[in-house]
């Protein structure tokens, strides 16, 4: 069986816009040992769920509302960068 | 039957916002201890209950953990109670893993965290109500099976909505220990399969939610909401407790009186009268407004909407070195700063904590208002500005908001000094709305109160007392003149301090009601009534009295200069020493004391020398 690649876009959760949803492809790490990494795939920011941009904060767009799964966690954007999604087709 | 004479223990685990706190409340009612664990300030909550079939179990709430890969101290806590690996926590002897029924797919994930430690645990799938409304159904049976342990449902809002999970504590004498699956699973692929196999959510999130969310967060009806939220708890804390507070001085005051009457004339009866239970009506007199603090701060809890506070002011609490989290702590802080300093242990960062816990003292708390009052009625000419405004008002509050840009000031300061200390997370979870059950709010705030009481009774007595004494002995020569303090130990004091503070512009009189304000920063102003020997029937009076003597007797710039050193005001020894239990040392405790006081003589040696030279 051929294997077949394809080559799926991503972008920075913190890059979607309001309203908008995608599916994580994975988690960066920023440093050796990230915690905040860890966390987020604690969390359920894991390959192959969805996400959704819920709202952004007043000031700066920052934080980020995100829900992942049933849950929504606030993140700053800093945070956000980490999760790397593909864009659902609108 | 010689195992129902044995206390079983077990310990309540589960995520944060799973509803572990309310079930906690349902099983033990008000037979809870709260304390400290040993060596840290998270706290330790313990209660006892005993089954229909006469079993008795004392119940541990362990603190919220999403993950065992702990990222705060709480969860470090709960991690090693879990494990047995506490010193001086013996392991549970039934871990009962709570989750939220309609919040699967995260809180799953933290059980099979959980059995992976091969301990006897029960799975207790909370919020059954609520997944039930939204259509969620969830076959227990065969989540039991797929886990290997023990799954109840309970509803811990509702009366015998723990009875599934006593009667399964109750008919297994021995809970068998979960059979660990050591394997290096994914869990969260786990999670996916045992919610496919055994859950049915039509959706994701609760339509209401989404509702009010999109009020609550929108950037500008979300920040008036928050504003309007804000000025209701102010003028509830200031204007409902008022009347209530009246009562409580009457009420100390009437009981002084009562058993000072009934002591011999003298030093001791004194002590009593004076020291005693004017010292507890000073710290009583508070109770109120904090009690209808917490009130508030719990219903705001309970509901969902401090995550959201928390959301909206994020970003700029981040600009200045703090987070969005710090919110409450300093918004109870107007109040006064004990409560506030005991409120940062929401903040799970603990350099964003103890930066909270250092700038609280700079928020204006009531009890600061009479020394401005005074000051503001005999200094501030009654004008309008502009028409509209009344000069006085004004200056009242530009004290607040200096109060306020200092603290943005200090934290900022901090955060600079400290810069490389690598990133501050916020992955704040905002849970589903949830209307407050009222026995969860007057179990909260019970505890609270007593924490309040305890802590404060006692170090307030002592200071009062030691005051008292300092203020009292020796007692003037016979023959003297003038008030009887300038003969006493402050008196004394407050002459060799003087020297410290006549840059500032402070008279002797000033620096000796400066020391009875260590205790409460409001009592300076009786003191200053006691040294310039004035005998009022009420505090107004006295007050009014004081008023002219001070506009006559001090020049403007020193008026404005004690404003300007009250807006820092170190002078509160309850809150340094909360700051030390709350640290758990005297180290950040001296740091604020330091820095409040070098603030505070910096900006009124400015004020004095400025005022000085404007005013002539």
């Amino acid at each position: 069986m051929k294997a077949i690649l394809i080559w799926v876009p991503t972008l920075r959760l913190s890059d979607l816009q309001v309203g908008q949803g995608g599916t994580v492809r994975h988690v960066d790490d920023h440093s050796a040992a990230d915690a905040i990494a860890r966390r987020l795939r604690d969390l359920g920011f894991v390959a192959g769920e969805t996400v959704r941009l819920v709202a952004r904060g007043p000031f700066g767009r920052e934080p980020l509302l995100v829900q992942v799964g049933f849950t929504r966690f606030a993140l700053r954007a800093a945070e956000a960068a980490r999760v790397r999604v593909s864009q659902d087709p609108a | 039957m010689n195992a129902a004479a044995a206390e079983a223990r077990i310990a309540l685990v589960g995520n944060p916002n799973c509803g572990k706190t309310a079930l906690f409340n349902r099983l033990t009612g008000s037979r809870q201890k709260v304390a400290n664990y040993a060596g840290v300030t998270v706290e330790r909550k313990e209660g006892r209950f005993t089954t229909p079939g006469g079993r008795s179990f004392r119940v541990l709430d362990l603190p919220g953990a999403y993950s065992f890969d702990a990222a705060s101290p709480d969860e470090a806590i709960t991690r090693d109670i879990c494990r047995g690996a506490f010193p001086g926590e013996a392991a549970p002897d039934v871990l009962v893993c709570v989750v939220d029924a309609t919040n699967l797919r995260l809180h799953l994930r933290f059980v099979l965290e959980v059995r992976r430690l091969g301990r006897p645990m029960i799975v207790a799938v909370n919020l059954m109500d609520a997944a039930r409304r939204r259509g969620i159904a969830i076959d227990l049976p065969l989540l039991a099976r797929e886990l290997g342990v023990p799954v109840v449902e309970t509803v811990a809002v509702r009366r015998g909505g723990a009875a599934a999970l006593v009667d399964c504590l109750d008919a297994h004498g021995a809970i068998a220990p979960a059979a660990a699956d050591g394997a290096s699973h994914d869990l969260h692929a786990e999670v996916q399969r045992l919610l496919s196999l055994a859950v049915r959510m039509p959706t994701r999130t609760a339509a209401i939610d989404d509702a009010i969310d999109r009020v609550v967060l929108h950037p500008l009806l979300g920040l008036l909401l928050l504003a309007a939220v804000m000025f209701a708890v102010f003028q509830a804390v200031f204007a409902w407790a008022a009347p209530l507070q009246d009562l409580v001085s009457a009420g100390v005051g009437a009981l002084g009186e009562r058993v000072s009457a009934w002591m011999p004339e003298g030093p001791l009866r004194s002590l009593v009268g004076d020291g005693v239970f004017g010292g507890l009506g000073t710290v009583l007199e508070f109770l109120p407004q904090i009690l209808i603090l917490f009130l508030f701060i719990l219903a705001l809890e309970e509901s969902g909407y401090l995550p959201r506070a928390a959301f909206l002011l994020d970003r700029l609490m981040d600009g200045a070195g703090l987070s969005g989290r710090s919110f409450i702590p300093l918004l109870s802080s107007f109040a006064c700063a004990i409560p506030g300093i005991m409120a940062t242990r929401s903040i799970q960062d603990p350099r964003d904590r103890l930066a909270t816990i250092l700038v609280a003292p700079l928020m204006t708390c009531s009890a600061r208002l009479p020394v401005y009052t005074l000051l503001i009625g005999a200094f501030v000419p009654r004008r309008e500005v502009a028409g509209w405004f009344n000069l006085q008002g004004l200056v009242l509050f530009a004290l607040y908001l200096a109060g306020i840009a200092s603290a943005l000031l200090v934290s900022w300061v901090m955060k600079r000094a400290r810069r490389r200390d690598g990133e501050h997370a916020l992955l704040l979870e905002l849970p589903s709305w949830r209307l407050p059950h009222w026995r969860d709010l007057a179990i909260g705030l019970w505890e609270r109160a007593r924490i309040f009481l305890r802590r404060v009774t006692t170090i307030i007595l002592a200071l009062t007392v030691l005051l008292w004494f300092l203020s009292s002995f020796p007692a003037p020569p016979d023959g003297a003149t003038g008030a009887a303090i300038d003969h006493s130990f402050a008196g004394m004091i407050g002459h060799a301090i003087q020297p410290l503070f006549a840059p500032l512009g402070f008279g002797w009189e000033i620096c000796i009601a400066l020391l009875p304000g260590l205790a409460a920063r409001e009592v300076a102003v009786s003191a200053l009534g006691t040294v310039y020997a004035l005998q009022a029937a009420s505090d107004d009076a006295l007050s009014a009295q004081l008023s002219g003597i001070v506009a006559s007797e001090w020049s403007i710039a020193t008026g404005l200069s004690l404003l300007v050193w009250y807006i820092y005001a170190p002078m509160c020894l309850s809150t340094i020493a909360v700051i030390k239990r709350e640290t758990n040392g005297w180290k950040h405790a001296g740091i604020a004391t330091a820095y409040l006081f070098a603030l505070a003589w910096l900006a009124a040696f400015a004020t004095y020398q400025v005022a000085s030279w404007v005013f002539g």
